[in-house]
């Protein structure tokens, strides 16, 4: 088996096992905890628990105007790579076709050369974001390894996607088959740092709305 | 180990209360330190350990440690007592709970609700501010953090009443409503008491004070001592229901209020059977039936809102309800509402006295604001507020007045227009 070979079948089936198994683990043994109901009365105003819920997903998409100035510029660049992520994953025709054969549904792909653009913007952005954890004094203090793990294991696939497709180096194949590679690591490591903010940022939103908004409040 | 740190049972005791909404908060922090720029510690001292997500850090370790779903790769540092020493200080003194950091947080973390947590379990541990711990343990035995007992309270009253020729309801057999007390108030802003009592008396309110169950402050729960916590609850429930009252209405306290209103029925695990109301929101009911008419006041004041109250308390509108109207010259600071800057005391950081050079630090944010507003006086509905207030203020030599609410409306009261009782 060649390395293409490998990382197409047997790494890639593993990792995303993997992933989905760790997925599902993490959120269910955080489920499945005892939940506390709030036997606090709830002010006669507040609306249900779900409209609670999306109020405080909302909530949170921006930070509230007066704090809004000193966060912009982390705010801004975290949009901006979150975004790239998502038009690179599911605009590219390659990645397409790829989850076509996994899920079935397709759906009208992005000029490969607007793909290439917003990957070198996403790449830039994220090593804005590394810039800013190694030099500013609060990240510097509270990064830990997990955080600059996380960091390499989601600039990987985007730098080696970006290489493989502009046929630097390497033959195509080994490009693509060290892209994939790069691909399995970061579902491998996905469920077990702190990339699962990915689903866990829909449970925290949720929470936090349903509590202040049972008072009335809005935080 | 040798020490009388005990490590084990701090991780135990925070890991005993680890209801998935503590869990989720914990696994779910990406690090990106937004939440600094929100905190008034943080902001006044620009020291990068006054972060509130580094603060929960050793409670996050000893999570990972034990319960996380990956605990057993050991990949976790271990915490160690001279860990729970440095942190001791971060937990008690440099935060009062008040919420802010959640409005910033991407993730919309719930910073407060672990700080509270890992105080009950530092406080397991052995450790805790010696005299946030006192100020507990005086409320279990004297029934106030302040030494006022049941006997001081019928004293401090009858002195009050005759002081001032304000009639004070304490131990009627039935009433409606049980007022409660902050002992800040009794024994430092009395005339917050006579306040009360005259706007209650004046609106016809069948209301008493008891002397089973008075204070309405809860240092057990700021100190993590939750077997007071509780205690302090159970008294309160106990006159309510033994006079009858349907409702309870805590003083100008926020976290008397935050407490009382939000989690004391999680405490005792069965909701309350009574209503609780702030003073504040209680004014505002009786001047929604029209039966508060006040003179109109002159003076530019400004409104602190105390963190418990508006942004973790979801009373924010009634105290400006209050406002309108009455204060003829009303400016609001930037930011405020739910959004207000802390006064530097709440949380039980008033109560620490290592923590004074850090509370005047924090108090310089809310003189500019005031400040920026060109109001003559401050007015806020928390006691505890006030009191931090005042002892920054004389340590800055501040010129700005510092005023209640509660005694504010009191003053401008229309007594001739008696409604019928
Ligand atoms: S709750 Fe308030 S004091 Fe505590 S960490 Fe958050 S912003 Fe700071
Ligand atoms: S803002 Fe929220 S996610 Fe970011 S470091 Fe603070 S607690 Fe963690």
């Amino acid at each position: 088996m060649n390395l293409l070979a490998f990382a197409r079948g047997p790494a890639l089936t593993v990792a995303l096992a993997v992933f989905v198994f760790g997925v599902a683990w993490r959120l269910l043994s955080l489920l499945l905890l005892p939940w506390a109901r709030d036997l606090a009365v709830a002010r006669a105003t507040a609306p249900p628990a779900l409209v609670g819920a999306v109020k405080g997903f909302v909530r949170h998409l921006w930070p509230p105007r007066p704090l809004a100035r000193g966060a912009l510029i982390v705010t801004v660049n975290g949009y901006v790579f979150h975004l790239g992520l998502a038009v690179i994953v599911f605009g590219l025709a390659q990645h397409i076709l790829f989850l076509r054969g996994l899920f079935g549904v397709h759906w009208p792909n992005l000029p490969s050369g607007v793909i290439s653009a917003v990957a070198v913007v996403t790449l830039a952005s994220l090593f804005v974001a590394l810039g800013r954890r190694l030099t500013n004094p609060v990240l510097k203090l509270i990064s830990t390894s997990n955080d600059y793990f996380s960091w390499f294991v989601t600039m990987l696939p985007v730098a080696t996607g970006l290489i493989a497709v502009s046929h630097l180096w390497a033959p195509y194949e080994t490009l693509l088959a060290v892209h994939m590679l790069s691909v399995s690591l970061l579902l491998v490591w996905l469920p077990f740092g702190k990339l699962m903010h990915a689903f866990l940022v829909f449970l925290t939103r949720a929470e936090t709305g349903i509590v202040y908004s049972r008072r009335g409040a809005e935080i | 180990m040798t020490s009388t740190i005990d490590v084990h049972a701090a991780a135990q005791t925070f890991l005993a209360h680890t209801e998935a909404h503590l869990v989720s908060y914990l696994e779910a922090c990406v690090h990106c330190g937004l939440c600094a720029e929100a905190c008034h510690f943080y902001q006044a001292s620009g020291n990068p350990e006054h972060t509130p997500a580094y603060k929960l850090f050793p409670i996050a370790q000893a999570y990972r440690r034990q319960k996380f779903p990956l605990a057993w790769l050991g990949l976790a540092p271990r915490i160690d007592a001279d860990d729970l020493k440095h942190w001791e200080t971060l937990l008690f003194d440099t935060c009062t709970l008040c919420g802010r950091c959640t409005t910033a947080c991407p993730m919309g973390i719930d910073i407060a609700s672990i700080v509270t947590g890992a105080r009950r379990a530092f406080v397991a541990a052995g450790l805790g501010p010696a005299d946030l711990l006192a100020a507990a343990d005086s409320s279990r035995e004297h029934g106030s953090p302040l030494g006022l007992t049941a006997q001081k309270l019928r004293e401090r009253i009858e002195w009050l009443a005759d002081e001032h020729g304000v009639p004070i309801a304490l131990d009627k057999a039935k009433a409606d409503v049980l007022l409660t007390v902050s002992s800040v108030e009794m024994m430092k802003y009395p005339e917050s008491v006579v306040a009360m009592a005259k706007l209650l008396n004046h609106a016809g309110v069948d209301w008493t004070f008891s002397s089973k169950g008075y204070e309405a402050t809860n240092f057990g729960y700021l100190s993590g001592k939750s077997d007071i916590a509780k205690l302090m609850v159970e008294r309160i429930v106990d006159a309510a229901q033994s006079v009858g009252a349907r409702t309870v209405v805590v003083p100008e306290c926020g976290h008397a209020f935050g407490v009382l209103r939000w989690t004391a029925a999680n405490m005792l695990g069965r909701p309350l059977p009574f209503a609780v109301l702030h003073i504040s929101e209680f004014l505002a009911q009786l001047k929604r039936a029209g039966k508060l008419e006040l003179t109109p006041l002159k003076e530019s004041i400004t409104y602190h809102d105390p963190c418990q109250i508006s942004r973790r308390g979801g009373a924010a509108r009634d105290a400006r309800y209050l406002l309108e109207d009455f204060a003829e010259d009303f400016r609001e600071m930037t930011p405020t509402g739910n959004l207000n800057w802390c006064c530097g005391g709440g949380g039980g950081v008033q109560a620490i006295a290592r923590a004074a050079d850090l509370r005047y630090k924090v108090f310089k944010i809310k003189m500019d604001q005031v400040e920026q507003t060109g109001a003559q006086t401050m007015v806020s509905s928390c006691s505890n507020c006030r009191l931090t207030m005042d002892e920054s203020k004389a340590h800055w030599k501040w010129e700005g007045g510092l005023a209640s609410l509660v005694e504010l409306v009191a003053d401008h009261l229309v007594e001739e227009t008696k409604p019928a009782v």
